[in-house]
């Protein structure tokens, strides 16, 4: 897909670092997601791919460096940066209490999108919510949940994606729906960091992979679909690497 | 920041929580302090500002703690902090539904006290409002406030009393001493000293909520 | 702090000095108060305490506010030793105050107006000190107590007012303490002025060495991180 050589990065980390007291989550990270592009983030338990995330998606204020989102700085420019991101993680963040057409329209009425209404009811007819769409979120399997939540993601039609283990819990079905979706908005323009144990569906959609290794950035290079064992390969040496 | 409210609001009649909370407690609590006086004694109508004040003190304080313990469910706290909305906004939204909350549980429970304590009914409702309500803002200001905060902490439902009274002292003494005094027939003027500190906390703590907010809730 | 050294020599000899000044004034000194009798020699120490009450308090603010904007852990130091010391001296002089009180006024507590700020500022103090124990992790400990202290210095003037107007409806039973530093022997009030400086020496003392300590742990703690 052609993108404009002055088009800004999706994602931009510049010597981002966060530490909560004395521990370090993330020392020194600088990368790059270019617009439209898909990225895999790879790391062992604990090496800050979630930290890393955060950072990204401005729920967390780094330490040190910074965070721009489609060429808006995360600090300065908090609400607009948001405005062009989603983040899809193993919570829903739906209200249990309330309906998933509730739960919609709440969120288009939070990010002020003027056709919401018909948004909402564009996503649930292409997700096949219909029948569960009236029922209280609580109600719903894990499945039908972050089917759900996946509606609440599209909604505001994001420039970059940020998902976190999206694909925990999930059945094979719910997972063939998951990528299926994630593949068509990936062809519409979106960028995509996802960070997820499931190489082989990561593969799919990702032809770059990120590895944070302890917190620093290991590894940043291009993955094809048949990478998954040398990927493995990989983590398990970093892991030694950060334990000597 | 009006979705957030509606939102809440929608909750809340869905599911009656807080409300049945702050109805219950602040009925258990009046019975409660009821045994402390003997029902004969001139005493009791004297106590009796105070009795109406300490219900409302803890029952709210109870039962703030659930309007934000409900963001946790499903972790929607972060999906309201994802959106491209102002933490502050979030925080006014959140104190403005606690408040209305209190409000309606004090709908039934003022009723209630002047049941008890053998008042007049509508000159004591009408009288007492202006205090109530403005003590109620104040109080819904630091309580959404300092329940963000004791959210963050080991010891969730001990530190938020813990960390709201102390503060909220002027809110109390204020109130007491107002409620008490129009009871007794003053006139709104005669209070104005009390109802004015009632405004300037509820000012401050509104503003103060608005700014820190964001701090709180971030890491 | 500027000059480590220099201030490091002088502070703990003055400190040593005026103390032993103030005490020799308080106990050997000053003449018996006419009415109060010996007991009086209190009041000294509780005045003393009071200005080291109010002016860490002070400090909490004014350090809580620098530390939610710059985020440098000095503040976040500072308001911590401010608050613990803050504590200290709250209760020493909410104790000598009661001592003061039962052979006086025969009673151990009264609702005076000071009295009663002063208590609600001690439990700020400990809510601070306790917000800081118990939060999830220990940098976020530092801007909820953050938060607190700047709310509580904030509300100062709020609970000030609300306690005074609260006392002035009813008829002061006990004569308020402030009388009390009408003092007519200038003897007495030079005692009161020394003892007060010697303790608000103390407090700086102990402030300094405090702070010292929290960075020393600071610097432990990161040589640790490293080594693991």
């Amino acid at each position: 897909m052609p993108t404009t050589a002055r088009a800004p990065a999706a994602l931009e980390l510049q010597q981002v670092s966060k530490r909560y007291g004395r521990v370090v989550a993330l020392d020194d990270v600088s990368c790059a997601v270019a617009a439209g592009e898909a990225v895999l983030l790879l790391g062992a338990n604990g090496a800050g791919k979630t930290t890393l995330l955060r950072c990204a998606a401005t729920l967390l204020r780094p330490s040190r460096g910074t965070v721009r989102i489609g060429g808006l700085d995360a600090a300065t420019h908090g609400a607009a940066a948001r405005r062009r991101l989603a983040v899809l993680g193993h919570e829903s963040f739906l209200y249990p209490d309330l309906s998933a057409v509730e739960n919609l329209t709440f969120y288009a009425r939070l990010y002020r999108l003027r056709d919401g209404a018909a948004r909402v009811a564009t996503l649930i007819d292409r997700l096949g919510l219909q029948g569960w769409a009236h029922r209280p979120v609580r109600a719903l399997s894990r499945g039908l949940q972050q089917r759900c939540a996946l509606a609440r993601v599209l909604l505001h039609e994001p420039a970059l994606l940020l998902l976190d283990e999206p694909f925990t819990g999930l059945d094979v079905t719910a997972r063939e729906q998951l990528c299926t979706v994630l593949g068509e908005v990936h062809r519409r323009g979106a960028a995509i960091v996802m960070s997820t144990h499931e190489l082989a569906i990561g593969l799919t959609l990702c032809r770059r992979a990120i590895m944070l290794v302890g917190g620093r950035l290991g590894w940043d290079g291009s993955v094809a679909p048949g990478d998954a064992a040398a990927l493995e390969d990989r983590l398990r040496g970093g892991r030694a690497q950060a334990v000597a | 920041m009006l979705a957030i409210l509606l939102k809440d609001l929608r909750i809340e009649l869905r599911t009656k929580e807080t409300l049945a909370a702050l109805l219950l407690l602040g009925l258990l609590i009046l019975v409660v302090l009821s045994f402390a006086f003997d029902p004969m004694s001139p005493l009791r109508e004297a106590a009796a500002p105070g009795v109406l004040w300490v219900a409302v003190v803890f029952a709210g304080t109870l039962g703030m703690n659930r309007s934000l313990l409900r963001e946790r469910d499903n972790d929607c706290l972060q999906g309201l902090l994802l959106a491209p909305v102002d933490r502050g906004a979030i925080f006014l939204a959140k104190a403005l539904a606690n408040f209305l909350f209190m409000a309606a549980a004090q709908v039934v429970l003022v009723p209630l006290f002047v049941f008890f304590f053998n008042l007049p009914l509508v000159t004591t409702v009408t009288r007492l409002a202006p205090v109530v309500l403005l003590g109620l803002l104040g109080f819904a200001a630091v309580g959404t406030m300092f329940a963000a905060v004791s959210l963050r902490t080991r010891a969730r439902e001990v530190m938020l009393p813990l960390l709201m009274l102390p503060l909220a002292a002027p809110l109390i003494i204020a109130g007491i001493q107002a409620s008490t005094a129009l009871l007794a027939g003053a006139p709104l003027a005669a209070v104005a000293h009390w109802l004015n500190l009632l405004a300037a906390f509820d000012a401050v703590f509104l503003v103060v909520g608005w700014l820190a907010f964001e701090y709180v809730v971030e890491e | 702090m500027r000059s480590p050294d220099l201030t490091d020599r002088i502070l703990p000899p003055a400190v040593i000095a005026i103390m032993l000044a103030a005490l020799y004034l308080v106990f050997v000194r000053v003449p018996t108060d006419a009415f109060q009798g010996p007991v009086q020699r209190i009041f000294y120490v509780h005045m003393a305490m009071w200005l080291s009450t109010f002016t860490a308090f002070a400090i909490v603010g004014v350090a809580s506010l620098l530390y939610l904007v710059k985020r440098t852990p000095h503040w976040d130091h500072l308001g911590r030793a401010a608050a613990e010391l803050g504590l200290l001296f709250c209760t020493l002089g909410l104790a000598t105050g009661s001592i003061w009180a039962k052979p006086i006024w025969n009673t151990w507590w009264t609702w005076d107006p000071r009295l009663t700020l002063t208590l609600i500022l001690w439990m700020i103090y400990a809510a601070y000190l306790l917000l800081r124990s118990l939060a999830n992790e220990p940098q976020q400990g530092a801007t909820l107590a953050a938060i607190l202290g700047v709310s509580g210095v904030v509300d100062l003037y709020l609970i000030n007012r609300a306690v005074y107007w609260w006392r002035s409806i009813h008829p002061a039973v006990i004569v308020d303490r402030q009388g009390g530093t009408g003092l007519a022997d200038p003897l007495m009030r030079a005692t009161l002025i020394v003892t007060m400086l010697a303790f608000f020496l103390v407090f700086l003392w102990l402030l300094r060495l405090r702070l010292r300590a929290a960075r020393l742990q600071d610097a432990v703690d990161d040589l640790r991180a490293e080594l693991a």
